[in-house]
């Protein structure tokens, strides 16, 4: 079986020892900064990218993947315990997790989701490795053509599963190609929308923009609502392992998340939100067993399952990235970052030009989950304790930690006052209710989509029917058309506005 | 003609100028052709796009009725400003103003004025722990930054380290 020669390989790589604890020290410090509330994935990324830069690319990947689970599963616990949604997808785990806390079953709750979490990781990694040989087979038939219309097809999906009104999605989009464009164009040599600024010549760093919208522009939003009361549960979490009549309950939960995320994942537009929401729905759906704890009052069942999707949804939604070199959503976006930081161009070619880099990226996913269930789950009153340290503390040390990283990138100051700018900017974009997830996958896919858009109508020597006349391409558009059509449609709009308002 | 939702007209304000500006700037450029692109040409159609979705969206705002008017509410003008100047006074501190000839005064001496000016952004502020914090920071910082990690960082001012 090739399948299992290359997790072989894979997991040859993965599992010497300076790999493993580049895992485990991202898992620590992505479960660290996770943990924190108010500090979503794509921040925690951003923060801590600088950190993997001195490292081998291998190296570097496997600490990144690391410190994404990490901070994953850092939200789901401050979902739990302090009723704050760490990140989008952590939304629904928030209805019942915290219920059971507030019952003192906040261990059980805490390992329903890092015991979900981890299944639906293991069935990822395979769904992963199992999809990855035959998808990139299909990539290296994709003409320029195909790769616009695919991107245009993401970048639908991206928009129709966010929250909030479409228009105004589609819109932080553009901006994102917009200003992914700043700098050099690699074609004609002219440098764009530069102002003669040197350091601009070289495009906007997507750290700085991931770093000034998602960090200073939270913050500032954060510290503009008055302190909230936090109810945060300390003291409580005893008795961490579910009982027999838990796991009885959450097994079939658990299973129906994992093959909803799996699914819903691999969708351009990142579906690990999406699969969370679904699998929710279903669950709740489901007759309750006589004796069971109703939903929103802590059932297991609502904890275990969209926790398992989302981590499901969370593995395949590599599948787009490093098959087709397309980020499915931010954080993926900023996962594309990183490779190129790396002098890797993600796409196709990586599986074959870099088999052990590949096959070791998808082993040491695995590994990272399984850490995070063998570390966190005994260290979690070590997270607890980092959840009672007052925001006041924290918002210092996090904008610092924002402009060392930007300054490390390029060793530049010019790069904290770009991030002072977009601080400003981001903090816009929360007041005027713009979300600024899509524009930092615009901003990633900008530069891809002009030199596709570029070729394909070179090719066709200026025919733009060309998207529509190649089976593929006009497929593919096919797709993104119904998406959109099907969002706007009077009846699913308002179940789409529903769902983000009720739950 | 009625304001609807304050966040969308203001919205569609910005995507509308915004992409009106660079569809201006592209023009600077060579456009090209569909055939033969010119660096000028995918901005020019994406700022014309943006600039058409920022007027739908300003439509919409003085068409469709909301039931709280979508009001912006007031800017947190304190946090705003203390976090940008704290970022910003990180960057001055660390790498120093030529142009005033302001000397580098390194990471340490960085890390202290910008954690105690960013924690002036919060409801309470004390000194004392201003300090305290930007004394563990400090700590942190060089342990993790320069001693594991080996980043370029000036530690220290030049004038002491030459």
């Amino acid at each position: 079986m090739e399948l299992f020669n290359n997790l072989a390989l894979g997991f040859g790589v993965a599992f010497t020892f300076q790999n493993l604890i580049y895992a485990f020290i991202g898992c620590m410090l992505g479960t660290l900064i996770g943990v924190l509330p108010g500090i979503g994935p794509v921040a925690t990324i951003a923060m801590l990218l600088p950190a993997t830069y001195a490292l081998p690319p291998i190296a570097a990947l496997i600490m990144l993947g690391g410190i994404y689970y990490g901070a994953q599963y850092g939200g789901s616990t401050t979902a739990i315990l302090v009723n704050l949604p760490g990140e989008s997808s952590s939304v629904v785990t928030v209805i019942d997790g915290y219920q059971m806390a507030r019952k003192g079953r906040a261990g059980p709750a805490l390992a329903a989701a890092g015991l979900g979490s981890f299944f639906a990781g293991c069935v990822g990694t395979l769904i992963l490795a199992a999809f990855a040989a035959p998808l990139t087979e299909v990539a290296f038939k994709f003409g320029p053509a195909e790769y616009f219309s695919l991107m245009i097809l993401g970048l639908i999906g991206a928009v129709v599963l966010a929250s909030g009104s479409l228009i105004k999605a589609v819109g932080m989009i553009v901006l994102g190609l917009l200003l992914g464009l700043v700098g050099t164009d690699v074609n004609s040599g002219v440098a764009r929308y530069s102002f003669d600024i040197p350091e601009l010549t070289d495009g906007i760093g997507f750290i700085t923009i991931a770093m000034g919208v998602f960090g200073y522009g939270e913050i500032i939003a954060n510290l503009s609502k008055p302190e909230d009361q936090r109810e945060v549960f300390t003291g409580k979490v005893t008795g961490l392992f579910p009982t027999k009549e838990d796991f009885k309950n959450m097994t079939p939960a658990v299973l129906r998340g994992t093959a909803i995320g799996c699914m819903l994942g691999i969708l351009p537009g990142g579906g690990a939100l999406l699969a969370a929401f679904a699998a929710y729905t279903i669950e709740k759906k489901t007759k309750l067993r006589p004796g069971e704890v109703p939903f929103g009052q802590g059932n297991i069942r609502g904890v275990a399952a969209p926790e398992s999707a989302n981590n499901a949804g969370a593995q395949t939604s590599f599948i787009p990235l490093l098959t087709l070199g397309i980020p499915p959503n931010a954080v993926m976006a900023l996962m594309v970052g990183a490779m190129t930081i790396h002098n890797i161009q993600p796409g196709p070619q990586v599986m074959t030009s870099n088999p052990e880099l590949f096959w070791g990226l998808i082993a040491s996913m695995w590994i990272g989950n399984l850490m995070l269930v063998i570390l966190n789950l005994p260290l979690i009153g070590m997270w607890i304790k980092l959840l009672t340290v007052p925001y006041r503390w924290l918002f210092p040390a996090i904008v610092l930690f924002c402009a060392i990283g930007v300054y490390s990138t390029n060793n530049n100051t010019f790069d904290i006052w770009l991030v002072g700018a977009f601080g400003v900017i981001g903090y816009g974009f929360i007041k005027l209710g713009m979300e600024p997830a899509p524009l930092l996958l615009g901003f990633i896919l900008g530069p891809m989509m002009e030199e596709n858009l570029r070729r394909a109508l070179l090719l066709s020597r200026g025919d733009w029917t060309v998207f529509v006349t190649r089976g593929l391409s006009a497929s593919l558009l096919a797709v993104a058309a119904v998406l959109l059509i099907v969002v706007m449609l009077p009846s699913i709009k308002s179940k789409r506005e529903e769902a983000f308002v009720e739950e | 003609m009625h304001i609807k939702s304050q966040k969308d007209f203001a919205s569609g304000l910005v995507y509308t100028i915004i992409g009106a500006a660079f569809a201006y700037g592209a023009t600077s450029y060579t456009i090209g052709s569909a055939a033969r692109m010119g660096p000028g040409y995918f901005p020019l159609l994406l700022g014309i796009i943006l600039a058409l979705i920022g007027s739908v969206v300003l439509f919409q705002s003085l068409a469709v009725e909301t039931p709280d008017g979508d009001h912006i509410g007031g800017w947190a003008w304190k946090p705003l400003t203390y976090i940008i100047v704290g970022n910003l006074l990180f960057g001055i501190l660390l790498g120093g103003l030529p142009s005033i000839k302001l000397p580098a005064m390194g990471l340490i001496i960085a890390i202290y004025g910008t954690t105690v000016v960013v924690s002036m952004a919060g409801d309470e502020f004390k000194l004392k722990e201003g300090l305290i914090l930007a004394t563990v920071l400090s700590v942190i910082s060089y342990l993790a930054f320069i001693m594991l990690l080996k980043l370029q960082f000036p530690v220290w001012p030049t004038f002491i380290s030459g």
